[in-house]
């Protein structure tokens, strides 16, 4: 039972983020075209919008709160110590995590119905989306069946994630959490795991830089200027769009 | 002044006999793919109709190009750093297949390979998408030649602002008219898609002003086509990225003319350099509607002007090049003649297209004149005419006939002109003079007093007229065609960076344009 557990709460998520991290990176290098979210309006588009919209709203969402309540617990206890400020993290916390099941169900019932959509759909697809189903139901049931969460994950997980960051797992109280939360851990890690082998990789390359770049881009394969310049050496510019 | 030149084409539409031999010869190069089996890069559509895809000039419904704000700003209608990014879970104003259409082919084995029985074997349409048989609702060119009809050419979107009188003669069966209108993507100075798109992966090459999509950059985050007014950016629904018109820019390089206008019939296309000023494009973008014209056109240099000529070398604009923007057919009609005009100038992308309005046909209005005594034999749709009005196809007056021609000039101003009649008539009195002075010469049944008089009225001398006449009706394959001889050493670098595969055996692999995970 130990190996086990120390399998799926310490080696997995050591292997989960190394491959993560080298496979993400090596198909941004390498596999460069394939780097895209492979979005399906195009085909379909009524079906989508209530599946994406609901989804990535409220798994965004979600994805942020998880991500806070890891880096920075005590935020998230000192909002927790008024009982009504508790009420409305978890109750729109949990409306966030139903709207993205809905979606992704919605998706799912999409990406299976639709002729056109089964064209451009491969099996990670519908391993990612499955596994993503049963994460967010695992998650709602610990949200639903062992309340707070917002307030124990900050003194059970996210050490234990922090272990994991310095090398030193703590992984006891991991241990004795019920077999609900365990599953939805390793699901997580799962995920993180596949990452690089999905469409997921699409979350990484959000365009934000949109917000601050000009909205004109004009590429100068050549330095004209420079090649005329009879003081350089002959140049190496390198061509910005390869 | 920051000088910056660009290949721009012009399309004279009178020559246009709408035989679809550019969309065919683009479509064998750049777009007989997998996923982009619905694509025309080029493509020609009879107007008035709807277009492809379906009323795409209809910004209310695919809300594309710039607009300009209260506050004299300009902004892209249906995208942007905000709007887009909020909408970038699901676009709402992405056009669809169903706009387009789903491209199939047909079971031909079936022909063959059927069982022996009563009936005859049929080939019937499968969907390239699917696979499965479809029943086919649209294809492209879906209403070529359909002028007239009430479910394409009453739906053009272009008939805004026409009275129902004006939109009915057009649309009587005896009188009605049509022109073709090839479009393809525009290479705008104030590109809306390069704008739109969040990932920064469409840019305009310096060199030569072609707005070009990096393929490896492109994430389908789906906004220009969205952005792009003229809907010329596609989106392939197999790869995930979005494809446009590229000018056939490796044949450019190469010192070879774009495969639609290699291939055009009626050699209706020239192709030459611009020299522009990039400093005043955001001005010449955010002009008065009225003014957007000729603010372009300003923006576009005199080639001869020695001021413009030291300010391109500064700008390491090559001397052929600058040579080339000399002789370029397109600064002619465009300029110094002022026959060219932008297509929907209003979207304020400033498209580098040009086209001369198609004079045809002139004769035919309604003029005041009692019509009561028909009025009970007319049918129920030709009744919304005024009662007192008449189709009247005498005119003996030369200017006459273009201000009330068959084609409303409302209806060209809408396309040609961003509103502005008076553009449109300019350019077809000009057309007009041209043809009354090629008939005083070679005819010599009108007298020469009144060809005068008339290319004085539109500011022509007669060497202008002959030399219109000849780039229009004599001109050889060199005259349209007009760039700066091929720079190959140039070329590849715009491509590839030589450096990398320096040392090594050959360029490599290169990644196969496949669909990712």
């Amino acid at each position: 039972m130990d190996l086990l557990n120390n399998f799926f709460f310490i080696a997995l998520p050591y292997i989960a983020i190394i491959v993560f991290v080298i496979g993400t990176v090596y198909r941004y290098r390498s596999l460069k075209f394939g780097y895209s979210s492979l979005s399906s309006q195009f085909l379909e588009t009524r079906k989508l919008f209530w599946g994406s919209l609901l989804f990535h709203w409220g798994i965004v969402i979600i994805f942020f709160g998880h991500l806070i309540a890891f880096l920075i617990p005590q935020s998230i206890l000192l909002w927790n110590q008024q009982p009504l400020r508790l009420f409305i993290l978890e109750i729109s916390a949990f409306t966030f995590g139903i709207m993205a099941f809905i979606g992704l169900i919605n998706l799912l019932y999409r990406r299976l119905s639709s002729a056109r959509i089964r064209v451009v759909t491969n099996y990670m697809d519908i391993i990612l989306e499955i596994l993503l189903l049963i994460q967010i139901f695992l998650g709602l049931w610990v949200a639903y069946g062992y309340r707070w969460g917002s307030s124990w994950f900050a003194i059970v997980i996210s050490p234990y994630l922090k272990s994991l960051f310095t090398f030193t797992p703590k992984v006891d109280a991991v241990f004795m959490l019920p077999l609900v939360v365990q599953l939805h851990i390793i699901t997580g890690f799962l995920i993180i795991l596949i990452v690089p082998f999905t469409r997921l990789v699409h979350f990484l390359v959000f365009p934000l830089s949109y917000l601050w770049r000009p909205y004109q881009k004009v590429i100068w394969n050549r330095d004209r200027k420079k090649i005329r310049n009879a003081k350089e050496a002959w140049t190496v510019h390198r061509p910005e769009n390869n | 002044m920051d000088v910056r030149s660009q290949v721009a084409m012009l399309f004279h539409l009178d020559k246009c006999i709408g035989c679809h031999t550019c969309s065919i010869a683009c479509k064998n190069i750049w777009t007989d793919r997998k996923g982009a089996e619905y694509m025309w890069w080029n493509n020609v559509e009879t107007k008035p109709g709807t277009g492809f895809p379906t009323k795409w000039e209809d910004q209310n419904i695919y809300k594309g190009g710039w607009k300009k704000s209260d506050d004299q700003k300009l902004s892209l209608r249906g995208s942007g750093k905000y709007k887009g990014l909020l909408n970038i879970f699901h676009n709402p104003y992405m056009p669809s297949l169903e706009d387009y259409y789903e491209p199939w082919t047909y079971k031909y084995l079936d022909l063959i390979e059927s069982p022996k029985g009563n009936d005859q074997p049929t080939a019937r349409p499968v969907s390239l998408i699917t696979g499965k048989p479809i029943d086919i609702k649209s294809g492209p060119n879906w209403d070529d030649d359909l002028s007239g009809t009430p479910e394409f050419a009453r739906r053009d979107p272009n008939l805004e602002h026409l009275s129902p009188s004006e939109k009915e003669a057009m649309f009587q069966l005896e009188k009605m008219a049509m022109f073709y209108l090839p479009r393809i993507c525009n290479h705008c100075l104030n590109p809306a898609c390069v704008a739109s798109c969040p990932s920064g992966a469409i840019y305009k090459r310096g060199e030569d002003g072609v707005v070009l999509i990096n393929q490896q950059v492109c994430r389908a985050w789906r906004m220009c086509v969205t952005a792009c007014p003229y809907k010329k950016s596609y989106y392939n629904w197999s790869t995930g990225k979005s494809e446009k018109c590229i000018l056939c820019y490796p044949r450019l390089e190469a010192g070879l003319a774009p495969a639609c206008m290699h291939s055009c019939v009626g050699r209706i296309r020239y192709l030459g350099v611009l020299l522009y000023d990039a400093d005043r494009i955001q001005e010449a973008a955010s002009a008065p509607e009225d003014e957007l014209i000729d603010r372009q056109l300003e923006l576009i240099l005199d080639p001869f002007d020695e001021n413009v000529i030291q300010k391109a070398k500064d700008n390491g604009i090559a001397d052929s090049t600058i040579q080339a923007a000399q002789t370029s057919p397109v600064y002619k009609f465009v300029k110094e003649w002022g026959l060219g005009l932008p297509l929907h100038a209003e979207y304020r992308t400033l498209p580098m297209l040009f086209y001369i309005p198609s004079l045809l046909p002139v004769m035919a209005t309604l003029s005041d004149a009692d019509n009561s005594a028909q009025s009970g034999k007319l049918d129920p749709i030709a009744k919304f005419w005024n009662k007192n009005t008449l189709y009247d196809t005498s005119t003996n007056s030369l200017w006459g006939t273009i201000e009330q021609s068959r084609f409303p000039l409302k209806y060209l101003a809408n396309m040609f002109g961003a509103g502005n009649e008076s553009k449109i008539k300019e350019v077809l009195k000009k057309q007009l003079a041209v043809r009354v002075h090629r008939r005083n010469v070679t005819v010599g049944d009108i007298n020469s007093e009144f060809s005068q008089k008339a290319l004085s009225d539109v500011g022509l001398t007669s060497k202008m007229a002959d030399d219109i006449f000849y780039l229009t009706s004599l001109a050889k394959f060199d005259d349209r065609f007009n760039i700066p001889p091929a720079h190959r050493e140039q070329a590849i670098e715009m491509l590839e960076n030589t450096g990398d595969a320096k040392g090594s055996s050959g360029f490599g692999f290169k990644e196969s344009p496949t669909r990712g995970l």
